[in-house]
């Protein structure tokens, strides 16, 4: 989430801006995409990441946010897939006339859509990891799942699990040294595969005031 | 709940204070101070029914609205959920022998393409705690899964569990298929699961969506109780 602390002055921006209003597990990836692309015209503002284990509080914080914005930008894009909320916060953009990313959650479009859903049978039984995820391990799935209290819920949780599969956005050698550890702490076989940004860039692109300069 | 719960010895508390100290030991995960609670009340000539619901279910009500407003979050629900397990497991051979009411039959499982299991359990073991027969077929079953089950089983109610906006769709599949062989009409049916709601229920043309297992409990009652006044009146 440190990522979100260089959000710009959000007063002096010009109208011609694009404002993402993302979840914080995206942050580090958006900035980069955009300094990839060049994308000047997208400024990013963040919810807390922690927001994706209460699914149900996501389309009202969005709607907040939304409304705290709008009157300065021409146009909102929310970096949100629908991630748990069974199709309220789709509902809840189309009522506020923004729109969003499409699919079911990061991780299928960090793989992307069409390649995540070619893995769903073959990983049923997959936990998915993502850059963000890898870094943030421990605060983001070991703590808020108590196993740091109580190692005994270990199987209560990945009983039904096999591998543990890291969505890798980077090529970095600690992360996946991180990552495989985090399997090792869940008893679960690790494999790695670079996505890369997956159909971020492709989302993003179609926020371009003029054609991309390229595609990150 | 409190620090000096480790000098309250369980078998001196008079029985009013001895449900209230179960439930603050539900609360908190204590599945041995749950068990040892159980075998006093069932010392003390307590029927296995009445400690079942007002020591056990009432318990973990309790855990279930402090889960719905955020105070506590899965871990804390799943230590509950495993103490009040240990309980059951005292009281269940005990509850068929001495006759508890039965209130019908319910086959329940997690949807295909989805391995999420902690509600659709606690949801089974609060149903089983209300006196339904539970059968539960875990996760990821396919429709064939469901079918046989039925047919098998010929069960009151079918409960279908779905954690992901990806396989909650499958609900509406085993629904249609029950529709195409005539026999949806011969179950309730119920839904649940954090990403679903109401008009996603009605949409796939389920019963009853169920925010939780309390109302999970409550709805089948309801829906079991109508279900007989239909019959008895035709
Ligand atoms: C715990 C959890 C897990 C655990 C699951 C352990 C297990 N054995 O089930 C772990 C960590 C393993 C996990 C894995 C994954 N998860 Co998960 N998980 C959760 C979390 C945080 C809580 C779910 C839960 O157990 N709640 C506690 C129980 C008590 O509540 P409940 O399930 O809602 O059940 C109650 C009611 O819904 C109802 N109910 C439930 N079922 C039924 C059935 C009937 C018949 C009835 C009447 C009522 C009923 O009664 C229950 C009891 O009160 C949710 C977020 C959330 N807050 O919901 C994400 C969440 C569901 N998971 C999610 C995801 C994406 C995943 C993964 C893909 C993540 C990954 N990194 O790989 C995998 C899934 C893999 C797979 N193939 O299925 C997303 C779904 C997003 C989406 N678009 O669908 C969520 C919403 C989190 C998020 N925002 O990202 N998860």
């Amino acid at each position: 989430m440190d990522a979100c602390d260089s959000i710009a002055d959000l007063g002096q921006l010009k109208q011609s801006k694009v404002l993402l209003i993302a979840c914080g597990a995206l942050a580090k990836e958006i900035l980069a995409i955009k300094e990839i692309g060049g994308w000047d015209h997208l400024e990013l503002t963040c919810l807390p990441a922690q927001l994706h284990l209460y699914p149900e509080k996501i389309p009202a914080e969005v709607e907040k946010a939304v409304k705290l914005h709008r009157g300065r930008f021409e146009r909102i894009f929310v970096v949100y897939a629908d991630c748990g909320t069974g199709g309220l916060l789709q509902q809840k953009c189309d009522e506020l006339g923004v729109e969003m990313v499409e699919g079911p959650h990061c991780y299928a479009f960090f793989d992307g859509l069409e390649e995540f859903e070619r893995n769903s049978e073959s990983e049923l039984r997959a936990f998915y990891l993502t850059d963000f995820l890898v870094r943030q391990f421990d605060s983001f799935v070991w703590q808020p799942l108590g196993l740091d209290r109580h190692p005994e819920l270990r199987d209560a949780y990945f009983g039904n699990y096999e591998k543990l599969v890291y969505l890798a956005q980077t090529e970095d050698k600690s992360l996946d040294n991180k990552a495989r550890l985090c399997a090792t702490r869940l008893s679960l076989d690790y494999a790695r595969r670079f996505t890369g940004y997956g159909d971020l860039p492709k989302f993003l692109s179609r926020l371009a005031p003029h054609p991309a300069r390229g595609s990150p | 709940m409190s620090e000096d719960d480790d000098d309250i010895i369980l078998s001196e508390l008079p029985d009013d204070e001895l449900v209230l100290q179960m439930h603050d030991d539900l609360y908190d995960g204590l599945r041995e101070e749950i068990e040892e609670g159980v075998n006093i009340f069932l010392e003390r000539g307590w029927e296995p029914y009445k400690i079942l619901t007002v020591a056990l279910v009432e318990g973990m009500r309790i855990v279930g609205i402090d889960f719905r407003d955020g105070i506590l979050f899965v871990p804390e629900v799943l230590l509950a959920a495993n103490a009040m397990k240990g309980g059951m497991a005292i009281l269940k051979p005990l509850l068929a022998e001495t006759g508890a009411p039965r209130m019908g039959k319910m086959v329940i499982g997690t949807v295909k393409g989805d391995i999420h299991d902690i509600g659709k359990n606690l949801v089974s073991m609060m149903m089983e705690g209300a006196g339904f027969d539970v059968i539960d077929l875990g996760i990821n079953n396919p429709v064939e899964n469901y079918m046989e089950a039925l047919e098998s089983e010929q069960p009151d109610i079918l409960g279908m569990s779905a954690l992901l906006t990806t396989t909650m769709p499958y609900m509406k599949v085993v629904i249609d298929t029950l529709v195409a062989k005539g026999v949806r009409d011969d179950y309730v049916i119920l839904v649940g699961g954090a990403p679903l709601n109401e008009e996603f229920s009605k949409s796939i043309g389920a019963d009853a969506y169920c925010r939780d297992a309390a109302v999970a409990v409550e709805t089948a009652k309801k829906l079991m109780e109508r279900k007989h006044n239909v019959l008895a009146a035709g």
